[in-house]
C-alpha cells in the first residue's frame, strides 16, 4: 500500500480532475458518432457486395461492434504526448517532478493512463446509451453495439482492456521521452499516429486484410491496443487465439515499458534545466 | 560534522548557436553549431546543521545551477556532493525526501487544483503519516496565514499568495534542509516581510538548514549570517556580509568615511565590479 500510495494518489487527482472537462467530453463523443456511422455504412455496403461474404474473417455484425467500441473508447489509444509532461518540458518544471521520491518512470505512467481513461469514460458511457441501447430499440440490431457473446468473453474482455490500457500507457511513455529529448511536443508525439491508425485496427480491423498478412499483423505490438480487445469481445477471437492475444498484449506491456525506462534512464542522466 | 557539503564542482552545458535570417537557418540543417558554457567551474563550500546562508551574484554565476545540483536534479561534470551522507544525483529518492525546494519562478503546485488539495497530494507522494500531515499542515497554515486561500485554485492566486503556499508545500513532509531560489522575486512589501519572517523563524525554532538565492540584498540583511558570493562559476567570498563591505572599504581607501556608509545594493554592485563578475 504505502509502496503504491503516490501512484495512486497521481491517478486518482488527475482522472478527478479530467473528468471536469464536459464540455470537450460531449463534443469528442458527437464527434465520434459521425465518424461511427459513416464507417459502419461503408462496412454495410462492403459487406453487401462482397462476394467472399459467405464466411467472412469476422461478421458485419462484429465489425459494427468492433466500430462502436473503437470510438467509444478512441482517447484508450496513444495519439500523442501527455500535454501535461509536454507543458512541463517547456516551463521546465520537470524538475519538479524530478523533486518528488518517487520512480519519475511509473509517476509519468499513472498520470498517461489517468489521462486516457477519464477522457475515456464519459464518452464511452454515452456511446453505450446510444449504440448499445438506443439503437436496437429503433430497430438497428446488426448494426449496433451488441453485448458480448458470454459472460466468459466478457471477462476475457475485461482483462484484455485493462492490458490495453497499459500498452497504450506504455506507448504514451516513449512519446513523453521523445518529447524530452527534442522539446518539441507536436511533430515528435504525433510521429507515431499513422502507424497506430493502420496498424492497431482502428482504420480497419485487422481480419480484413488479406489471409497472407494476418501473422505478421497479429504479433506486431499496436494489434494490442485496438485490435485484440475488441475481437475478444465480440467472441471473433475465442478459446486458444483469445488467450494468445492476451499473452502478446502482456509480452508488449514488458518490452515497451523495459525500453521506456531504459530511454528514460539514459535522458535523465544528461537533463539540463535552463535558466531561472 | 557539516550537512552539506560541496567540492570542487563543475559543470557546463552546451547552447546551440545559428546564424541569423534565412542563410542561417539554411546553413543549420546542414552543420549544428554548439557552444560550451561553464556554468560552474570550481564550486566549494560546506554547511553545517542549522544554518542559514545567503547565496547571491549576478544573473548567470551559477547560484541555480547549484541548487539543482544539490537537490538531485542535475548532475555535475565533476566534484563531490554529499548532503547528509548521499549523494543526491545517485541517490535521488532518498535524497528528495528529506529536502524541500523552492523556486520563487515556477509554481510546484497544481494550477488547477485547490491549494488543499494541492497539498493532499503532496501528502500521499512524500507518503507523509496522515497524523502527522496534519499537525504540520495546520502549523504551516497558521503561520503563513493560509487559511483563507486553501480553497482557491491556485491560478487565482497572488503572487504573494502563491508564494506562501509554495513554502508550506515545500515543508509539509518536514525536511531537514529548505533550498530557496529567489524566493521573494516580484513580491510586495508585505509578502517579502512575511516571507522573510517565516524563513527566519523556521531556521531559529526548528532548525532547519536554509540555503536561499536572492537579488535583494533585504533578503541577505534580514537573514543571512553568511553570505556565499558566486561570480563566473566560482566562489567569489564566503563570510559575513560586514566582512564584505571591508574589503570594499579597503581597496578604496581614498573614499574614506563615504564607503562605511554605503547602501548594501552599492556594496554589492562594487563587489561584483571588482572581480568583473557582471553579466556580459
Amino acid at each position: 500500500m504505502e509502496l503504491t500510495r503516490p501512484y495512486v494518489a497521481a491517478f486518482s487527482a488527475r482522472f478527478l480532475l479530467m473528468l471536469q472537462y464536459r464540455a470537450a467530453a460531449f463534443a469528442g463523443f458527437l464527434t465520434q458518432c459521425w465518424w461511427g456511422a459513416i464507417k459502419i455504412m461503408v462496412y454495410a455496403a462492403f459487406y453487401r457486395t462482397s462476394h467472399a461474404s459467405t464466411h467472412p474473417a469476422i461478421t458485419l455484425a462484429q465489425v459494427a461492434t468492433y466500430t462502436w467500441l473503437n470510438q467509444g473508447l478512441l482517447a484508450l489509444m496513444p495519439w500523442g504526448c501527455d500535454p501535461e509532461v509536454a507543458l512541463a518540458v517547456r516551463t521546465g518544471a520537470v524538475s519538479h517532478d524530478r523533486l518528488r521520491p518517487v520512480d519519475t518512470y511509473a509517476f509519468w505512467y499513472a498520470r498517461a493512463a489517468a489521462y486516457m481513461t477519464s477522457r475515456a469514460t464519459p464518452r464511452a458511457l454515452l456511446m453505450v446509451f446510444l449504440a448499445g441501447i438506443a439503437m436496437p430499440l429503433i430497430g438497428f440490431h446488426e448494426l449496433s453495439w451488441a453485448p458480448p457473446p458470454s459472460v466468459a468473453q466478457a471477462a476475457l474482455f475485461g482483462l484484455s482492456l485493462v492490458l490495453m490500457v497499459c500498452l497504450s500507457s506504455a506507448f504514451m511513455m516513449l512519446l513523453n521521452v521523445a518529447v524530452v529529448v527534442t522539446l518539441n511536443d507536436r511533430w515528435v508525439s504525433q510521429s507515431l499516429n499513422p502507424l497506430l491508425v493502420v496498424l492497431s485496427g482502428s482504420l480497419v480491423p485487422l481480419a480484413l486484410y488479406p489471409q497472407w498478412a494476418q501473422r505478421a499483423l497479429f504479433f506486431q505490438p499496436f494489434a494490442g491496443i485496438v485490435d485484440i480487445p475488441f475481437r475478444i469481445y465480440s467472441g471473433n477471437l475465442a478459446g486458444t487465439p483469445a488467450y494468445e492475444g492476451l499473452a502478446l498484449q502482456m509480452l508488449w506491456i514488458v518490452v515497451l515499458v523495459w525500453l521506456g525506462r531504459a530511454w528514460m534512464a539514459r535522458v535523465m542522466r544528461r537533463l539540463d534545466v535552463q535558466g531561472g | 560534522m557539516p550537512q552539506i557539503v560541496v567540492e570542487c564542482l563543475t559543470k557546463s552545458y552546451f547552447v546551440a548557436e545559428r546564424a541569423p535570417g534565412l542563410i542561417g537557418a539554411v546553413r543549420g540543417l546542414v552543420r549544428r553549431r554548439r557552444r560550451r558554457i561553464e556554468a560552474l567551474t570550481d564550486v566549494s563550500f560546506s554547511l553545517a546543521h542549522g544554518e542559514l546562508l545567503g547565496f547571491i551574484g549576478p544573473n548567470g554565476a551559477g547560484k541555480s545551477t547549484t541548487i539543482k545540483i544539490l537537490s538531485g536534479i542535475l548532475r555535475p561534470d565533476t566534484g563531490r556532493v554529499e548532503v547528509d551522507g548521499l549523494v543526491p544525483y545517485e541517490d535521488r529518492i532518498r535524497h528528495v525526501a528529506h529536502i524541500g525546494v523552492v523556486f520563487g519562478q515556477r509554481t510546484q503546485l497544481w494550477w488547477d487544483l485547490p491549494v488543499i488539495d494541492g497539498f493532499d497530494l503532496l501528502r500521499d507522494i512524500y507518503r507523509v503519516d496522515r497524523a502527522a500531515y496534519i499537525q504540520t499542515r495546520d502549523e504551516l497554515v497558521a503561520m503563513l496565514r493560509l487559511e483563507r486561500l486553501l480553497d482557491q485554485p491556485v491560478r487565482q492566486l497572488s503572487l504573494g499568495q502563491r508564494m506562501r503556499a509554495e513554502i508550506a508545500a515545500a515543508l509539509l513532509h518536514a525536511p531537514s534542509i529548505l533550498f530557496l531560489d529567489e524566493p521573494t522575486i516580484g513580491l510586495d512589501a508585505p509578502s517579502k516581510l512575511a516571507v522573510r519572517g517565516f524563513v527566519k523563524r523556521l531556521n531559529r525554532e526548528r532548525g532547519v538548514t536554509v540555503l536561499l538565492t536572492t537579488h535583494d540584498m533585504h533578503d541577505i540583511d534580514a537573514l543571512a549570517e553568511r553570505v556565499i558570493v558566486i561570480g563566473h562559476g566560482r566562489v567569489l567570498a564566503d563570510g559575513t556580509f560586514d566582512s564584505l563591505r571591508d574589503q570594499i572599504v579597503a581597496e578604496n581607501p581614498e573614499e574614506g568615511d563615504d564607503t562605511a556608509s554605503l547602501a548594501i545594493e552599492e556594496v554589492i554592485a562594487r563587489f561584483y565590479h571588482l572581480h568583473g563578475a557582471s553579466e556580459v
